[in-house]
C-alpha cells in the first residue's frame, strides 16, 4: 500500500482541484448571464454526463465487465425509479438484488 | 435553518431527506470498501469531508488499491470532478455573494444541483440547495466513518451489493429527467459512447466525451416543455 504522505497528497490535490471546479463555474456564471436556451443545454449536459457515470458504475469495474449482477440490481433499481418508487427503496432493492444473485452464485 | 423548513415543508424537504439517507448508505460503503482495500481507517472520512464527491473518491480509492499512484488517482477523479464546472454555470445564483458563495461552492455535488435545478421558483431552489448540500456534507463523510469501522468486521462487501448503489443513486435522480424522449436519447447515447470509449481511455475521461451526445437533446424544445413541477425529483 501506498506511504501515508503521498497518499494525502494524491487526497489534497484531488480536494483542491475539486473546489477549484466547483468555484469556477460558480464564479464564470456569476459575471456572464446566459440566455435560457443555453442554461437549458447546461442542464442537459448535466444529466447526459450523469447518465454516462451511471451507465459506466453499473457495467464497468476497471476497464472490464464486472459480472452480470452489479447491473441487474442498478436495473431493478433504474426500474423502480421509473415506476416512481421512493428514493430510498429504490436504491436498498438495488444492494438486495444484487446480493441475492451473488447468494445464489451469480458473479 | 428554520426559513429552509419553512420554503421546503413538505414533500420537497422529505425527498431530500431521503437522498441523504441513500447517500449515508452509499458512505457507508465506501468506508468498508475502502478500507477493506486497504486505506487507513481516517482516509475514507477525511477524503469524504475535503473532496466531497462520491464517484472521484470510489475511484481513487478503486486505483490505489489497484496498486496505482495516488497522482495517477488524483487526476482521474478530477477527471470525473470537471462535471461540476457545468453545474456551476447550470445554476442560477443559489448562495448569493462573499463567505456564502465560497462555502456554497463547496457544497455543490450531484444531488444538491438536481434537487436545486427541479424546484419552481428561485426561493425554494435556494432552500433546497443548501439544505441538500449541507444534509449530504454531513452524511457522506459520517457514512464513511462508520463504514471503515464496520469495514473490519465485514469481510466481503461485494455480497451485499453495495457496489450496485453508487449508480442506482445517480439512476434515480436523472429518471426524472429522462422522462422527456429527446433527453432520454441524449442520455442513452451519451452512456453508450462513454461505455465504448471507457476501455481505450483513462477514467474520467469517457464522462466528458459523453457530453457529444448532447446535441440529441434539443429535440424537446420544438414541443412545449412538462411543467416544471411534473419534472420534480422522487
Amino acid at each position: 500500500m501506498t506511504a501515508g504522505p503521498l497518499l494525502a497528497a494524491g487526497m489534497a490535490t484531488l480536494a483542491a482541484g475539486t473546489y477549484g471546479f466547483r468555484l469556477s463555474g460558480r464564479l464564470l456564471r456569476a459575471r456572464v448571464s446566459f440566455p435560457p436556451p443555453a442554461q437549458r443545454l447546461l442542464e442537459d449536459a448535466a444529466v447526459v454526463v450523469l447518465a454516462a457515470l451511471a451507465a459506466t458504475t453499473a457495467l464497468l469495474q476497471g476497464h472490464g465487465f464486472p459480472g452480470p449482477a452489479r447491473p441487474a440490481g442498478v436495473l431493478a433499481g433504474g426500474l423502480l425509479a421509473w415506476r416512481r418508487a421512493p428514493f430510498l427503496v429504490v436504491v436498498l432493492a438495488a444492494a438486495a438484488t444484487t446480493a441475492l444473485l451473488r447468494l445464489a452464485g451469480v458473479r | 435553518m428554520s426559513s429552509i423548513y419553512r420554503t421546503l415543508a413538505g414533500p420537497p424537504l422529505r425527498h431530500i431527506g431521503f437522498a441523504c439517507l441513500a447517500v449515508w448508505l452509499v458512505g457507508v460503503s465506501y468506508g468498508a470498501v475502502a478500507v477493506a482495500s486497504g486505506l487507513p481507517a481516517w482516509f475514507p472520512a477525511v477524503q469524504g469531508a475535503l473532496v466531497l464527491a462520491g464517484a472521484s473518491e470510489f475511484l481513487f480509492v478503486g486505483i490505489v488499491a489497484a496498486g496505482g499512484s495516488p497522482v495517477t488517482a488524483a487526476l482521474a477523479g478530477l477527471l470525473v470532478n470537471a462535471r461540476h464546472v457545468p453545474y456551476g454555470l447550470a445554476l442560477p445564483d443559489v448562495t448569493g455573494p462573499g463567505w456564502r458563495r465560497l462555502l456554497g461552492a463547496h457544497l455543490m455535488n450531484d444531488e444538491s444541483v438536481l434537487f436545486a435545478l427541479a424546484q419552481d421558483d428561485p426561493a425554494r431552489g435556494r432552500a433546497a440547495y443548501w439544505a441538500c448540500g449541507a444534509g449530504i456534507a454531513a452524511c457522506w463523510p459520517g457514512g464513511a466513518l462508520l463504514g471503515a469501522e464496520l469495514g473490519g468486521l465485514v469481510p466481503d462487501t461485494a455480497a451485499f451489493g453495495l457496489d450496485a448503489m453508487f449508480p442506482a443513486v445517480i439512476l434515480a435522480l436523472i429518471v426524472p429527467a429522462l422522462r422527456g424522449r429527446a433527453a432520454r436519447r441524449a442520455a442513452l447515447a451519451g452512456a453508450a459512447i462513454a461505455l465504448a470509449a471507457a476501455p481505450f481511455l483513462p477514467a474520467g475521461l469517457p464522462l466528458l466525451l459523453a457530453a457529444l451526445a448532447l446535441p440529441l437533446a434539443s429535440g424537446d424544445r420544438a414541443a412545449p416543455r412538462a411543467p416544471r413541477s411534473q419534472r420534480s425529483l422522487p
